[in-house]
């Protein structure tokens, strides 16, 4: 590590001589070591995609999902460390239901979003806690709303996105979500698109084992955030490799 | 006593105060905020009797859609109905915001079952038992949650079910249930038309056996209104219907004479 920042990396609540806090920086080397997950919000609905990344063959399938839905109109992806993704959505389906107990509505993502960042903020503060090493998604359909895309980073700063990346392969992944006209499409060709950038940016030689998943929060599934149909997305991976084969055959 | 009591003993008590009575000490009078501390003694606004019927192949529950602030009729159309899942809903009699409280607890426990994903959802026996737990807790603390409820459902493998529970936790199962003024009225009802029908509705008969007892209801129970709303579950599903007006026939009226 280089010598400038040399013992001031022990504790969250203390800066650098530069200003930085270098806890909240690791938090976020944590995120960039997971696997990729990207977010894409178009016309009619958000569309969720992680590249879950197996390190055993013996795991049950489908179990430690990245993506998890926080209440009836609003689902969650992470990438970074699974355990505090966990405890995030666990945040996030707490303020959703305070909110409705307060308020008898549905809680709009921006309240929700900033509730949830406050929390992870508050998690870079203190010496006697550690940031999240999570990168949250969050996405909502609502008719007065309409879609709508966050991202939390591991410090607590958010953005709301048209598209967004995270995990290892978010260089590759962000080039390629610049070539997409989200604004124009549907979630049901989105829902390819990520699909086929997922298997572009995967890593086939470090990380051979890998499950996609897919979630969609839209019009057509009435606002509700759900995981999308297993025809669907199979259909969807199916093009994806079938377009990487093209490629290939291209190459040689 | 010859002697004039000179070697008897005293009576008991005397001086002191009668038994049975709160004694207070000379020179203080308790002020209210020294008084035990009291929660709910009584309902507001609340909702009169719901009835439950099981059939071949399914509950029916049925509630009219009156609130009763006192004796006035105050809010006329409140439903009293909650469906919970395709498997289960509840009708509640007593007080409104209390009936309120627990559809708001209710609702959020099946949307963080939702949330998990699984495809499970709460049984019939599993909602009546989880209001025993929560009815019997707040009785415990002489705090009551003021509610008759009644809990009906259909599940595939446990058939049709008709659960009670009241404000104290006291809860039974059985083929035709009624609460409150309709326990008197309805319930016999409903009892002499299910047995001598060889313990076995259909649906259509449980929902006349309904009508019925929501018409006499109608006319006896001062606190009832004249519109019901209906829960069907049967394997297909659960649903709330809209509100249906009870008819009423008030010719024999003119001939009663106010004496």
């Amino acid at each position: 590590m280089s010598s400038i920042g040399t013992g001031y990396d022990l504790s969250a609540s203390q800066f650098s001589p530069d200003g930085r806090v270098f806890q909240v920086e690791y938090a976020a080397k944590a995120v960039e070591s997971s696997g990729s997950i990207i977010a894409i919000r178009c016309k009619d609905g958000v569309v969720i995609g992680v590249e879950k990344i197996l390190s055993s063959r013996l795991h049950e399938k489908s179990s430690n999902q990245k993506i998890y839905n926080v209440d009836r109109h609003v689902g969650m992806g992470f990438a970074g460390i699974q355990a505090d993704g966990r405890k995030v959505v666990s945040i996030a389906r707490d303020e959703a239901s305070e909110y409705r107990q307060n308020y008898g509505s549905d809680v709009p993502l921006k309240q929700l979003v900033n509730r949830v960042a406050s929390y992870i903020h508050a998690y870079t503060l203190y010496s006697s806690v550690r940031p999240f090493g999570v990168s949250a998604v969050l996405a909502s359909y609502s008719e007065a709303y309409g879609p709508e895309l966050y991202m939390i980073e591991p410090s607590g700063l958010y953005w709301g996105y048209r598209a967004c990346a995270a995990g290892k392969a978010k260089q590759a992944v962000k080039t390629e979500l610049e070539k997409i006209k989200a604004n124009d499409m549907t979630c049901e060709e989105i829902v390819k698109e990520i699909a086929r950038i997922i298997y572009v940016v995967h890593d086939e030689i470090k990380d051979k084992l890998f499950e996609l998943e897919l979630s969609w929060v839209c019009k057509a599934t009435n606002g509700e955030h759900q995981l999308v149909p297993a025809d669907i997305a199979s259909e969807a991976i199916r093009l994806a490799k079938h377009a990487m084969e093209e490629d290939l055959d291209d190459d040689d | 006593m010859a002697d004039g009591g000179q070697f008897s003993a005293a009576p008991f008590w005397q001086n002191g105060p009668s038994p049975g009575q709160f004694y207070n000490t000379p020179g203080t009078n308790l002020a209210s905020s020294q008084l035990p501390r009291t929660y709910t003694q009584q309902p507001i606004v609340t909702g009169t009797s719901v009835l439950g019927v099981t059939f071949t192949g399914g509950v029916v529950i049925a509630a009219d859609t009156l609130g009763s602030y006192g004796s006035l009729a105050r809010f006329r159309d409140i439903s009293r109905l909650l469906k919970v899942n395709e498997k289960v809903a509840i009708g509640a009699s007593g007080d409104y915001a209390d009936f309120q409280f627990i559809r708001d607890i209710i609702n959020q426990k099946v949307l963080d079952g939702k949330c998990l994903n699984d495809n499970y959802c709460y049984s019939p026996v599993a909602i009546h038992t989880w209001l025993t737990r929560i009815l019997y807790n707040r009785r415990t603390k002489i705090n009551p949650l003021w509610n008759n409820i009644i809990v009906g459902g259909y599940d595939e493998n446990e058939g049709s079910y008709l659960g009670y529970v009241d404000k104290l936790g006291v809860a039974y199962q059985a083929p035709t249930i009624a609460t409150g003024y309709g326990s008197y009225i309805a319930q016999p009802l409903l009892r002499q038309s299910y047995e001598s029908n060889n313990n076995n509705f259909t649906e259509e008969q449980a929902l006349s056996a309904i009508e019925r007892c929501m018409r006499v209801l109608l006319y006896r129970d001062g606190r009832s209104g004249n519109q019901y709303e209906v829960a069907i579950i049967t394997k297909d599903g659960c649903q709330v219907t809209s509100p249906k007006p009870i008819s009423t026939n008030w010719d024999i009226a003119e001939y009663v004479k106010y004496v």
